[in-house]
């Protein structure tokens, strides 16, 4: 350790990381992982999901899982929530849609329309 | 590696000792079965809060917590809540309902146990990442040994480890006293009955104690560090060794750190079991390799301790609320606590009290609040007696004190002391007298001998204590107690012999009457004492199951099935049995 400016940046590593534990997270990606869910391949798709943000190394994500939300036709499913903003759920999204899913929902901020499934309240 | 979920299992001895290790296998087990090894995380960490309901895990994001675990439930909890996505509800944690408001953690503050329980104790980083070092590499940038100790002074704090003197003045007895080498010691030879709060900072946050070692060694002028952990903390040392390593590997350890011209390096030494080494000169005897007895003060260790240089020695808790101190302020430290005792202290709540364990609450609470509103009151509701602070050299503190504020002075002014922060709360089923042979067996026992008042005064005084338990106490024992309580004080050079006649003293001084009763009456009012009490049998609610009479380890019991049982008192060992298992209460003690 050579300077306070070395291990701030450890500091901001860490906290990094930490981030990626969930603590202070602003957004949350669900994979719902019921049954139905991983029958029609939820967990390439949950693996495709967190591929994907170490790839692009996104922090203030938290990664979790749900269950079956009663839609299991649209399996697998995945919803997003950024912040304070409604949560938008999605349909049919294999493991090849997250990399666009990520790229455009959870970092461009604007939702798929093409892929949501819209939902009661 | 990114994953989705994390599981924290409690790797505290409590845990450990009801299996943790399994119901860890039992997870790794798992996680490779269902092929989540990819997904899922598991760390061991310290204390997650319900030792008494280990083995315990917590589960990231959602912070499920999981407590009585069997390696089977592990497996199932896997299964369930990660692969599945189910919480299992039957086995997460639940308050206990009989808990009154307010909620206990709204009372706790917590400094020195901040970082406990949160952090990864094994990742340097996890500690970085809470501010930690950063106190350690301002005192190195910007402040001169001598702001060091200032910002101390401000702070107020006083030593963790029991007589509470100012560490300010301390440190600068260490650095003025003349010396090329010197050193600094942590003493983590936390040996007091049911004291666990210096073990939970060594393994929950061991980078705190490193971190504020580091800034003592700064500020006296010591290159060279040791920790004294005692060898019955295995977990404790082997997260030391581990957290010393990691701090090597980083550079914050060894030579010129942060680039300052300072260098400071750690070891750990294992104590070996004896009571004595806790005391500040016996500590350094035995680190030295010598026989753990303690030396006659002055010279103190600041002029000359180990191998006769000048040396530093402060406990666990002490050391962990320096980099705090420095990082947030020293005034910001003295804006917790009472007039002359400043910040937080942690304690080990034991005995009959609702919620048994580690607490960390600012100096001047009242011991209502901490028996009360921290631990949840007495247990199973009944009424309090008496509460025992600072170990076995403490004294008992009964109700009519309840309202007294617990720091330095006030614990003293009522015949007690701080000491490390054991707190055995007691109820109204205790016998004070009992209690106090109990101490007095341990204190005589842990007697390293050296000073013949409480070599031989202790065993004279638990020899008396044992004939009043036994019902045989005669007229003038109580001043005979007296007499050699002063002697013992009076005559010992640590502060074990001096402290050893505490409880008694303070017993006589507040439950006198039990002493008499016990040898005038010949009885135990709180019924404890065996060679004063006897078991009957209540013929009107016996219902003759036969249940005593089998349990009965010594056939003291006769009846026929259906018809009234009798104890026979002459072959009675008072072991309890009886009342234990009787289905209507029949067995009563008289």
């Amino acid at each position: 350790m050579k300077s306070l400016e070395e291990l701030r940046k450890i500091k901001e590593r860490a906290l990094e990381r930490r981030k990626l534990a969930g603590e202070g997270a602003k957004s949350r990606i669900t994979v719902a992982m019921g049954t139905c869910g991983i029958a029609a391949g939820a967990r390439d798709t949950m693996k495709a999901v967190l591929n994907e943000i170490e790839k692009r190394q996104i922090a203030d994500v938290v990664v979790t899982q749900t269950g079956c939300m009663g839609l299991c036709e649209y399996e697998p499913m995945v919803t997003i929530k950024i912040g304070e903003a409604d949560e938008v759920t999605y349909g049919k999204i294999d493991a090849a849609r997250i990399p666009t899913l990520i790229e455009k929902h959870l970092l461009g901020g604007e939702p798929v329309a093409e892929w949501q499934v819209q939902t009661a309240k | 590696m990114v994953y989705r979920a994390h599981i924290l299992i409690s790797g505290d001895a409590a845990c450990i000792a009801k299996g943790a290790r399994d119901v860890e296998a039992a997870l790794w087990e798992a996680v490779q079965e269902l092929n989540l090894k990819d997904e899922v995380q598991i760390l061991e960490v310290s204390s997650l809060g319900h030792s008494d309901q280990g083995p315990e895990i917590v589960i990231y994001p959602d912070g499920t917590d999981y407590v009585n675990l069997t390696p089977e439930d592990a497996k199932f909890i896997i299964e369930e809540h990660l692969l599945k996505g189910r919480p299992v509800e039957r086995l997460t944690y639940r308050e206990p309902p009989s808990l009154p408001l307010p909620p206990p953690s709204e009372k706790e503050v917590r400094v020195v146990l901040e970082n406990v329980g949160k952090i990864d104790p094994e990742n340097i980083e996890d500690y970085i990442a809470m501010d930690g070092y950063m106190a350690l590499g301002k005192v190195l940038g910007e402040m001169t040994p001598e702001e060091v100790i200032e910002e101390l002074k401000i702070s107020g704090l006083r030593g963790r480890g029991g007589a509470g003197f100012p560490t300010w003045l301390k440190w600068t007895l260490a650095r003025n006293a003349p010396g090329d080498m010197k050193y600094v010691i942590c003493n983590g030879d936390e040996g007091d009955p049911g004291a666990f709060m210096n073990r939970s900072v060594l393994e929950g946050d061991p980078h705190s104690v490193i971190e504020g070692m580091a800034i003592a060694a700064y500020a006296i002028g010591a290159s060279q560090g040791y920790f004294y952990v005692r060898a019955e903390y295995p977990i404790a040392i082997q997260t030391l060794r581990a957290a010393i390593k990691q701090a090597r590997d980083y550079g914050l350890l060894g030579e010129h750190i942060f680039g300052a011209d300072f260098s400071f390096d750690l070891e750990v030494r294992m104590g070996a079991g004896a009571f004595v080494c806790g005391e500040e000169t016996a500590l350094m005897q035995s680190i030295e390799g010598a026989r753990g007895m303690p030396r006659t003060r002055p010279p103190y260790p600041a002029t000359a301790g180990l191998w006769g240089n000048p040396t530093n020695i402060n406990n666990v808790e002490t050391y962990a609320n320096v980099p705090k101190i420095i990082h947030k302020g020293g005034s910001w430290f003295a804006s917790m606590g009472t007039d002359k005792s400043k910040g937080t202290k942690t304690f080990a709540i034991a005995g009959k009290v609702e919620r048994t364990g580690l607490i960390e609450v600012p100096l001047g609470m009242t011991i209502r609040e901490i028996v009360y509103d921290v631990g949840g009151g007495v247990l199973g509701g009944k009424k309090f007696k008496a509460v025992q602070t600072g170990g076995p050299m403490g004294g008992c503190i009964p109700e009519q004190y309840l309202d007294l504020p617990v720091d330095y002075e006030h614990l003293k002014e009522v015949g007690s002391m701080m000491g490390s922060g054991g707190f055995v709360v007691m109820d109204e089923d205790t016998c004070m007298v009992d209690i106090a042979r109990f101490f007095m067996e341990f204190t005589q026992d842990e007697s390293c001998g050296k000073c013949v008042p409480c070599r031989v005064g202790t065993r004279r005084m638990l020899e008396i204590l044992n004939r009043i338990c036994a019902g045989e106490g005669r007229p003038g024992d109580i001043e005979t107690l007296e007499e050699l309580a002063v002697y013992i004080r009076d005559g010992s050079l640590c502060g074990l012999g001096q402290g050893a006649p505490n409880p008694v003293l303070s017993t006589l001084q507040y439950f006198r009457d039990e002493y008499e009763a016990h040898i005038y009456d010949k009885t135990c009012p709180a019924k404890v004492c065996k060679g004063l009490i006897e078991y009957k049998i209540n013929p009107e609610a016996c219902i003759g199951c036969t249940r005593c009479a089998r349990n009965c380890p010594v056939n003291a019991i006769e009846g026929k099935p259906k018809q009234t049982h009798v104890i026979d008192a002459d072959i009675c060992i008072r072991c309890g049995v009886c009342k234990q298992v009787c289905p209507v209460d029949a067995v009563y003690v008289e």
